[in-house]
């Protein structure tokens, strides 16, 4: 048990020494999930919407394909992508296999279903009076869903820091098709794998407190910016 | 010209027939009240007129156009209209946000909104309340911003849907004074939909009265509240006296009414031989302790069977050979000494009672 207590300690060593190989891999971790979680937000938020307040057949099937993905295992996503990119893949002809990109895109995917599903479920939270009312205050259906959006906000941001979580927290996808190199491809997750199975546990749990760390640090700014 | 037409309106929801045949026009200018009892299809009739719901048949004409069933023409024409719902729903923004959105939303510059929004509000008194969350208000606080948020607008038709239900009296008056004060100063056109009478005799130019889905009659309030239609609406009117009878004779628009074996005279059209209800309001009987020599030529002793008291009034019950309800002043009940077993004189004149056909269906 004595390492759990010597890898806090080693995680606040590291954190205030400022560490410049753990800086540049949480660095990374941050960017590569931060910007898979802000491209899915641009695709869910709008998708999201456009499902919830379009009345077609099989609307019912789709929400339940969809919260049903929430639970798709990150090493399934990593193989699909893999099998995407690889040389012989459809997509081989971009060469980004084992790149940060790739990373992106492999997350992206992982947590679409998840912002998707979590969108329409705070869009349904807003009443049906609040879209009526906003309706007869003369709102264009886009500025009903912008209205709307607004009034979800919270449950939204709820949507998108749930996401980011997944994200910067799945290590299946992030070793499959980023291959755990140092210095491009390294992350907080696989690191942790890594310094694990190098029985680096000491190491391996300050990584693990490092992460925990920065979802806090962002849990902490997005509250803030919605309270404004 | 009338401003809205409805034409042949029918709409229907889950195979339950909501609204029947409805035909109804308002002017420019005039304030029109929708009364009935709850789930008589007001808030349905308000939806549909403010463009929210396409109605199962029929048309909605505004200026004398067709407005169609859907397109962009239908927001523009919405955008002229304002509705207020009978619960107030607020957005979650401030104050002065949600008072601002509808003038966002049809692209206002920023300082107009501005200038607009600071002045309505403190118009009603809210300028302090400018940046606190709308949802943080009261009721009546709440109903104001509501209200505010849709005046803002200047609509040239305003729709209410029970604007002070749930409010207390002193809140009602002031959103009844907004609204009256509208009326008259921008010469809004209004529907207002209530369950209440007196607040459509007081607000409203006409009145229409709509009963299980259907406009059963429209007037000016004299005409609803002293003549109504047919027995449901003089019940929902407050006519708690609806006798059955039969004309005996008619002399010159005087007609003697046989009621179970008592004689009443009332001024009517209808010939001898016709079966009829006579209506009497109950504020037009008057108690006495002794015949009095008046004008009205119908009296009857009375014997008192049941005496209510409703605050400043008191109902009385009586018998004088048929059941009459009374409402007097509880100063005079106290003078009359009103109780039950009391011998009194009832008195009414023969223009306080009002004769209806007898409906031939059913």
């Amino acid at each position: 048990m004595t390492e759990i207590w010597d890898g806090l300690t080693k995680a606040i060593e590291l954190l205030i020494s400022l560490d410049p190989e753990v800086m540049e891999i949480a660095g990374r971790s941050l960017r590569i999930s931060g910007t898979a979680c802000l491209l899915a937000s641009l695709i869910c938020l709008p998708l999201g919407s456009l499902i919830h307040f379009h009345h077609f057949r099989g609307k019912r099937v789709l929400i339940n394909i969809i919260q049903t993905l929430f639970s798709v295992p990150t090493v399934v996503v990593g193989l699909f992508v893999f099998v995407l990119i690889s040389r012989a893949g459809p997509l081989g002809g971009l060469g980004i296999m084992f790149t940060p990109t790739a990373m992106v895109i492999g997350q992206m995917i992982l947590i679409t279903p998840l912002l998707l599903g979590l969108t329409i479920s705070a869009l349904s939270g807003v009443s049906k009076e609040i879209v009526d009312t906003a309706t007869s205050l003369g709102a264009s259906g886009f500025q009903t869903v912008l209205l709307v959006l607004r009034e979800a906000r919270y449950a939204v941001l709820a949507a998108v820091i749930m996401g980011f979580g997944r994200a910067i927290s799945e290590v299946g996808c992030a070793l499959m098709i980023g291959g755990n190199f140092k210095g491009s491809t390294r992350v907080l997750t696989t690191a942790t794998y890594l310094e694990t199975s190098k029985g680096e546990l000491e190491l391996a749990i300050a990584l693990g407190i490092i992460l925990l760390f920065l979802a806090l640090i962002i849990n902490i700014v997005l509250n803030r910016l919605q309270q404004r | 010209m009338s401003l809205i037409e409805v034409v042949g309106l029918n709409h229907r929801y889950g195979g339950r027939a909501i609204l029947e045949n409805i035909n109804l026009s308002v002017g420019r200018g005039e304030v029109f009240a929708l009364i009935g009892p709850t789930g008589a299809g007001k808030t349905t009739l308000l939806r549909i007129i403010d463009l929210l719901e396409v109605p199962s048949a029929g048309e909605i004409y505004v200026d004398g156009r067709c407005i169609p069933r859907s397109g962009k023409k239908r927001l523009e024409i919405r955008r002229r209209m304002s509705f207020i719902h009978q619960k107030p729903q607020v957005f979650n923004l401030s104050v002065y946000d949600n008072v601002a959105c509808g003038l966002r939303w049809r692209g206002e510059v920023r300082d107009r909104v501005a200038g607009k929004v600071d002045h309505i509000l403190e118009m009603v008194g809210l300028e302090g309340y400018k940046n606190r969350n709308a949802r943080t208000l009261s009721g009546g606080e709440a109903q104001r911003v509501a209200l505010v948020r849709s005046l803002v607008l200047e609509p040239e038709v305003l729709l209410l849907d029970e604007p002070t239900a749930n409010l207390d009296p002193v809140s009602t008056a002031k959103i009844e004074q907004l609204i009256s004060y509208v009326a008259r100063q921008r010469n809004t056109t209004m529907i207002m939909a209530t369950h209440d009478m007196s607040q459509g005799q007081q607000l409203a130019d006409r009145i229409g009265v709509l009963l299980d889905g259907r406009l059963v009659q429209s007037g000016n309030a004299t005409d609803i509240f002293r003549s109504p239609q047919n027995e449901e609406v003089a019940h929902f009117v407050g006519m708690e006296n609806i006798m059955e009878g039969t004309i005996i004779a008619n002399n010159e628009g005087i007609a003697t009414v046989n009621i179970g074996g008592n004689a009443i005279q009332a001024v009517t059209n209808y010939p001898a031989g016709k079966e009829v209800y006579a209506c009497i309001r109950p504020e037009d009987i008057t108690l006495a302790l002794s015949s009095t020599q008046s004008s009205a030529r119908n009296s009857f002793q009375a014997k008192v069977t049941k005496v209510t008291s409703l605050g400043p009034l008191s109902r009385v019950e009586i018998n004088c050979g048929f059941r009459l309800v009374a409402l007097v002043t509880k100063i005079s009940a106290e003078d009359l000494n009103l109780q039950v077993g009391r011998e009194v004189y009832a008195t009414f004149k023969a223009t306080g009672v009002h004769i209806m056909e007898k409906e031939i269906s059913q």
